[in-house]
């Protein structure tokens, strides 16, 4: 399947619904709740599911939703998520990934981090343009969807009493290149969203990677502890 | 040490040349995070043994490269177990700040290789990796992250690596849970 036939299977609005719905939960969707996502019937959500699976966009699986098993436990469900392939079109041809790679490579092994660093910042403040400091949570998770990270908030681990919320991050939109020059890469991402964020206000950007999602969280600064 | 159903594991070595001495002031932060990061490799998943200096917590005082030169030589039952604490734990952020605390180096600084499962790798013999991957590139020998090589590519060369020697016994006999995991 070519990337500009799978991306042209999002035409259809429902379709799309679906697919956006799907890929923002971050975990397996049954059809019923696709379906009830999207405000459509379960078949015709059932049949997009499908469409979009046959095309790469999403990956399913059969699972028991119920957790019962054999006899009398009833067909298993079929169930959605994301595929993990990246699709693009560029029209007229465009190969920034080539030239985004090579140009890590160069930085990597002339040791180039603090001099990107500068920049992704100085980038990040520029994206900001005069705004204050995000003034919390809620605007960070704002500006990081708007930037494609796919951000999400959860309860902080190991925090006493009323956890301190974090804001984490499904996407990273340097993938391709973090994956092949991690400190380098993660690095010049936490130094884009400190600019992005500022480092002075009620929210700061810090390195907290796990596996399979972005390497910086965002927290409230008062929660600093350390 | 965890008990494992691989046949191979993949050892890792990799050193860091000192841009200070690690009482310097500026190195701090470095040494701050050594146990943190230490008994996160200690925990995290797939993790079989890293060295550590007798008596020591870890492998910081051992300067078999250099005097000004800190080795990192851990056991790992995959390399995705390896890349996941590498890059995707409280690791990452040692390594984001490494130009801080370490000279970038020109030649290769770190070498993966596979064992047999239960064989603990020697300084000498991960130096030895390390020099087989600076003068010959990587092979299943000596590899690196990007130029990886599977176990069953590494097992023609398990089955040609001789027994432990009597000075890889001694170590191997008093294998310490947890060393200088911090790999830059």
């Amino acid at each position: 399947m070519k990337d500009i036939d799978a991306i042209a299977a999002l035409q259809d609005p429902v379709r799309r619904r679906l697919y956006e719905y799907v890929a923002a939960q971050g975990r397996e969707v049954g059809r019923n709740e696709a379906a009830e996502a999207a405000g459509v019937a379960r078949t015709l959500a059932a049949h997009h599911l499908d469409k979009l699976a046959e095309v790469g966009l999403l990956e399913s699986s059969s699972r028991r939703l119920t957790g019962r098993s054999g006899p009398g436990a009833g067909r298993p469900a079929k169930v959605y998520t994301r595929a993990r392939a990246e699709r693009a079109v560029s029209l007229p041809a465009r190969d920034y990934r080539t030239a985004a790679e090579l140009l890590a490579e160069a930085a990597e092994q002339a040791g180039l981090d603090a001099g990107l660093c500068a920049a992704a910042r100085r980038r990040g403040e520029a994206l900001r343009g005069s705004a204050a400091p995000c003034g919390g949570l809620e605007e960070a998770m704002e500006m990081l969807a708007a930037r494609g990270y796919e951000p999400h908030l959860e309860g902080a681990e190991g925090t006493t009493g009323a956890a301190a919320r974090v804001v984490r991050m499904r996407n990273c939109p340097f993938h391709a290149v973090a994956e092949r020059f991690p400190p380098l890469v993660c690095g010049m991402n936490l130094a884009l969203l400190e600019g992005l964020l500022g480092t002075d206000g009620p929210v700061r950007a810090r390195m907290d990677a796990r596996p399979g999602e972005c390497c910086v969280v965002v927290e409230a600064s008062k929660n600093n502890r350390d | 040490m965890t008990a494992s159903p691989h046949a191979a594991h993949l050892a890792q070595l990799n050193v860091a040349t000192l841009r200070h001495p690690l009482d310097d002031p500026r190195m701090a932060p470095f040494v701050e995070m050594l146990d943190p990061v230490n008994a996160a490799a200690d925990g995290a998943p797939g993790f079989v043994w890293r060295l550590m200096e007798e008596g020591a917590a870890d492998a910081t005082g051992l300067r078999p490269a250099g005097e000004d030169v800190i080795v990192n030589l851990t056991v790992w039952e995959t390399q995705e177990a390896l890349w996941d604490f590498t890059y995707r734990s409280g690791h990452l952020e040692v390594m984001r700040r490494r130009r801080e605390w370490f000279e970038r180096h020109v030649e290769a600084h770190l070498v993966l290789w596979w064992v047999p499962a239960g064989h603990l790798p020697t300084v000498g013999e991960a130096l030895e990796r390390l020099a087989d991957l600076r003068v010959h590139g990587p092979s299943p020998r000596a590899f690196t992250f990007a130029s990886s090589y599977t176990a069953a590519e590494g097992v023609q060369h398990l089955q040609a690596v001789p027994p432990a020697q009597p000075e890889q016994a001694a170590r191997s006999a008093r294998p310490a849970p947890g060393g200088g995991a911090a790999a830059v």
